[in-house]
């Protein structure tokens, strides 16, 4: 395959940044869409030109570490992560757009590669649970009914990959933090800090800046993991429950 | 919930999104309460001028002798008010945290859009709406607009208004934006108030949008084309 990159590259966090045109021949259409890049990556540094930082660690979609917009789609136009997306959903001589996420929470550390630290800022606000760290309890020592431990799988499935941010036009992590709180919150071990949760993740998201959900669903569409847009309806029962902020002290 | 974990948070600018949205969501439902009432209002002047003007005279004399003439109207009228500021300086304040949110755009574009193009026309549409609730105001409350001269009863200027084609036009054209502003409005409260809770609740919810705004657009239609065809005279 013969393809037409256009790629966003940026030396860092200061500079300005510009799109770059780069062809590229001989590609097969059974790599992966990051082989292709890594290919890329083998001519520019042959030919002594700097490649082009992306990240990715596990390749088989399942760390949330990858992640590229590609011709405005967040992972591109399969529902999947960028990492498992194969060049057999793109034509030979096709022009392909590649950008980071766009989002000021996530800024550009270097051309593709942003800091989604934003996110890990979240979690630590309230997405875990204080456990009792002695011995592991018996698995069947806290009863979960089926429907409960299903929909909480659900919602864990979410790689925290920044996808859902990158596709929402108010680059809002709503669908993030509501896989977490999900999760969490329908499990009987989520329960004693439910409402401190929702509380303090929500602060965090806000301060981080991320926009606020208007319900358009775009997230769910570009989520690698198909997670529906109930969690964020999940969210906000569980934000209104807790008093809208008011009574964080659980 | 104190860990040592727990990074130090400073203060937030501004009320909670969330908040936000649920000032938008419950200032929304309560429009749709109004202009369900105000609809049922209209549909007495297919009973006849009559019964229409009765109606108008009714809402200032609503609560007699037991509230004062035009309490009920004014008390209704300062909510509606409160409401429309409540719902756009929220929606303001979301838009301009949105802006803030993504300061630099995508070069690329995507092919298939997800949201439908009624929902992305909240913003705007719902402006145009603001716009167009004060030219109403003008038209038929304080009579600042006058189509076909003054008239003394409601169910006249009404009814002369409407005998005009383009007045015609604004209304119909204005029912349509707030059609859509209801199909994508009534959903979105119902995700802000934490309703949509299953696969099936988003059906059931995506129902009732579509029946409200169903009912509100061809409700408030009725009268208008009845009287440009001349059908109420």
């Amino acid at each position: 395959m013969k393809l037409a990159l256009k790629i966003w590259r940026q030396d860092g966090p200061a500079d300005a940044g510009q799109m770059v045109r780069y062809d590229i021949d001989g590609v097969s259409e059974d790599s992966s869409f990051l082989e292709m890049l890594d290919l890329l990556n083998e001519q520019l540094i042959t030919s002594g030109e700097d490649p082009v930082a992306f990240d990715s660690d596990c390749r088989e979609g399942i760390c949330g570490m990858c992640g590229v917009v590609i011709n405005g789609e967040a992972h591109g136009p399969e529902r999947t992560t960028t990492c498992q997306l194969h060049m057999r959903s793109f034509n030979d001589g096709d022009e392909i757009v590649i950008e980071p996420w766009r989002a000021d929470p996530f800024p550009v550390i270097k051309d593709l590669c942003v800091d989604r630290t934003s996110f890990d800022r979240i979690i630590q606000a309230g997405g875990f649970i204080s456990a009792n760290t002695g011995s592991a309890p018996d698995a069947h020592a806290t009863p979960v009914p089926k429907e409960d431990a299903d929909r909480a799988f659900m919602a864990a499935e979410c790689i925290g990959c920044g996808a859902c941010v990158a596709a929402c036009p108010n680059a809002s992590g709503m669908l993030f933090m509501g896989s977490k709180v999900t999760h969490l919150g329908e499990l009987p071990q989520g329960q004693p800090e439910r409402g401190a949760r929702v509380v303090a993740m929500t602060e965090q998201h806000d301060l981080e800046g991320f926009g606020g959900c208007t319900n358009l669903g775009e997230c769910t569409r570009a989520c690698p993991k198909g997670i529906p847009l109930n969690v964020i309806s999940q969210l906000n029962a569980d934000y209104r429950r807790a008093g809208y902020g008011g009574s964080s002290a659980d | 919930m104190a860990t040592s974990t727990a990074p130090a948070r400073a203060a937030r600018k501004g009320p909670p999104s969330i908040l936000l949205k649920t000032v938008v969501a419950v200032t929304g439902l309560f429009f749709v309460f109004f202009v369900l009432f105000h609809m049922y209002g209209n549909l007495q002047i297919l009973v006849g001028p009559e019964a229409f003007d009765e109606y108008a005279h009714h809402l200032r004399t609503f609560g007699e002798p037991m509230l004062p003439e035009k309490s009920f109207l004014w008390v209704f009228r300062i909510l509606l008010l409160a409401s429309v500021v409540g719902h756009v300086w929220a929606s303001m304040s979301l838009w301009r945290r949105a802006g803030q949110a993504r300061t630099t755009r995508y070069a690329g574009k995507k092919k298939t859009s997800y949201g439908g193009f009624y929902a992305k026309a909240m913003r705007w549409g719902g402006l145009a709406l603001l716009a167009f609730v004060v030219f109403h105001i003008l038209h038929f409350t304080t009579q600042t607009i006058t189509i076909d001269g003054a008239h003394a009863s409601p169910a006249e200027r009404v009814i002369s208004s409407f005998a005009v084609w383009w007045v015609v036009g604004i209304y119909a054209l204005a029912m349509v934006f707030l059609g859509m502003h209801l199909l994508h409005g009534v959903w979105g409260a119902a995700m802000t108030l934490g309703l949509n809770t299953s696969l099936q609740r988003a059906e059931q919810i995506r129902f009732v949008s579509i029946l409200l705004a169903t009912i509100v657009v061809v409700g408030f239609l009725i009268p208008p084309f009845a009287i440009l065809f001349g059908f109420i005279e």
